[in-house]
């Protein structure tokens, strides 16, 4: 049974996760500016156009900032402890935050991390990141 | 904030009070209502003022939410039976109370209100409601929230570690931050956490999120305070000696943390810090006392490096204990502040409490000398949200 919080997948964002469940990742891309950004928005906060579409990722990057959680972030975590939460700037500019699969005593600011799926639940597949292999 | 000194109407804050802790727990027990209410009527009796002549409420909540923590001027001003005519219930977190005297300054110079209150109260010690769970996984922090960054500790130690990689600070640097709080905290009675540390004892504290100890993270602990504005020539009415209001300037940027858009540089508070300064006429040099938000370590390097008290990356070094503590030349968060006097979930208004003490020349041991010009810089959320003032005795 999975008790950590899981998204509240709203209209806006069902077609994210949809396709994370197929184990693809996917951003938003303006076809005003051709500007990629995330979170998926309905408006660019770019250029403020809404000529969006949805466009698949390769979900690379590498990792910005981080931190280890010696402590957990609710009881649901605390088995988890310690463990890598990360900001990775994603290849196409956008950032976002996720879990790094790694012990945290070889995690590094500017490595590069290629994405993970993690399926949670039957309806839920979590992105992650692991250290991607020189 | 905005009138020209000596214009009719210019904004002053006459009346500070805070309710006295023990052990981090609200002295006198209660709830967060009655604890406002009796800072409120204290800060009024100070400036020979009374409930009935409050128009203008301020406040921000963050008891009971959800519930009448949602409509936290509502709630306030029915417990304290007072109608307003201006009201502000801004939440930007821990700056909020930087933006109240802001907004209060505002709405005093247009007439809108004669008798601005400003509250705030806690009781999450005594309540044992404090918990590092973030945020409800939904909108934008579906996106979060599922990954479990402890809140808000999480997003500091991000930029912190950040902040270490691009400008080589240490963590010694960071935990000089809360020698100087402690240093502080020894001279003022009312403080939490009085006795004095060394930096190997804030390293030899448990790690909570790398590369945060427990002793950089702030206190958690009950709190209520009040602070009271009127126009400077009631003050003179009242013989109360005005504290002005001289520069404001606020700004908020992101709340999921990947979207803050640089965490090794305050953006917004580089902003804030230059539109107070540049509206009150003056310069980092005529700054007697700083009082910046101390949630963490971390967030003081960060705040004194975007206000320009130094250079991008050199503010581990710039606030080490010896500049910043008791008899340096950079006297800062002289109560002890977040890290060492109290640290009620939203911290602002104590600093603007200390700043005004300090000002009118109340605060015994710890009293910087001669200092007739204040630096207020309130940082909520997660590096979210930045409000500076300006206060002065003339």
């Amino acid at each position: 049974m999975y008790d950590k919080p899981l998204p509240v997948i709203d209209p806006d964002t069902e077609p994210f996760w949809a396709a994370l469940r197929e184990h693809r990742f996917t951003l938003k891309r303006c076809l005003d500016c051709d500007r990629t950004h995330f979170y998926p928005r309905a408006i660019c906060p770019h250029c403020h156009g809404d000529r969006l579409e949805w466009t698949g990722s390769p979900g690379t990057g590498t990792i910005y900032t981080y931190t280890v959680a010696r402590r957990p972030a609710g009881p649901a975590f605390k088995a988890d402890t310690p463990y890598v939460i990360a900001l990775v700037d994603l290849d196409e500019g956008p950032r976002m935050m996720a879990r790094v699969a790694a012990p945290p005593d070889r995690v590094r600011i500017g490595q590069r991390v290629e994405m993970v799926f993690d399926d949670v639940t039957e309806s839920v597949t979590l992105p992650g990141f692991r250290l991607a292999v020189a | 904030m905005a009138a020209p000194r000596g214009a009719a109407r210019e904004a002053v804050i006459v009346g500070v009070a805070d309710a006295p802790l023990a052990d981090g727990m609200l002295a006198t027990p209660g709830t967060p209502l009655s604890a406002q209410a009796r800072a409120a009527r204290d800060a009024l009796t100070q400036a020979g003022l009374t409930l009935a002549d409050v128009d203008g409420l301020l406040t921000a909540g963050a008891w009971g939410v959800p519930g009448v923590g949602q409509l936290p001027t509502i709630a306030i001003g029915e417990y304290l039976g007072i109608v307003p005519r201006f009201f502000d219930g801004t939440n930007a977190g821990g700056s909020a109370f930087e933006s109240h005297v802001g907004h209060a300054a505002m709405a005093i110079e247009q007439g809108l209100c004669e008798v601005a209150l400003i509250t705030y109260g806690s009781t999450q010690k005594s309540d044992r409601s404090r918990n590092l769970a973030g945020r409800p996984p939904s909108l934008g922090m579906q996106f979060e929230t599922p990954f479990g960054l402890p809140t808000p500790m999480g997003g500091y130690a991000m930029a912190a570690m950040r902040h270490m990689h691009e400008f080589g600070t240490t963590p010694a640097q960071l935990a000089d931050v809360a020698v100087s709080a402690r240093r502080w905290a020894a001279l003022n009675p009312a403080a939490t956490l009085r006795t004095p540390i060394q930096v190997d004892d804030v390293l030899a504290s448990p790690m909570i999120c790398d590369p945060l100890h427990a002793l950089d993270c702030c206190l958690v602990t009950d709190g209520a305070g009040a602070l009271v504005m009127t126009t400077a020539e009631h003050a003179r009415a009242l013989g109360v000696k005005p504290v002005y209001v001289r520069g404001f300037g606020e700004a908020h940027s992101h709340l999921s943390m990947a979207l803050m858009p640089d965490v090794a540089r305050l953006g917004i508070a580089e902003r804030t810090g230059r539109e107070a300064l540049d509206r009150a006429g003056l310069r980092h040099d005529a700054i007697d006392v700083v009082q910046v938000y101390d949630s963490f370590t971390i967030t003081v390097i960060l705040t004194l490096e975007a206000l320009g008290f130094c250079a991008p990356g050199e503010g581990g070094a710039f606030a080490a204990s010896r500049r910043t503590g008791p008899g340096g030349e950079f006297p800062m968060n002289t109560s002890g502040g977040g890290l060492a006097y109290a640290h009620p979930g939203m911290y602002g208004l104590f600093l603007l409490i200390e700043a005004a003490r300090q000002l009118r020349g109340e605060c015994g041991e710890r009293q910087v000398r001669g200092a007739s010009t204040a630096l207020v810089h309130g940082t909520g959320v997660t590096l979210s949200s930045a409000a500076t003032c300006i206060l002065s005795l003339s």
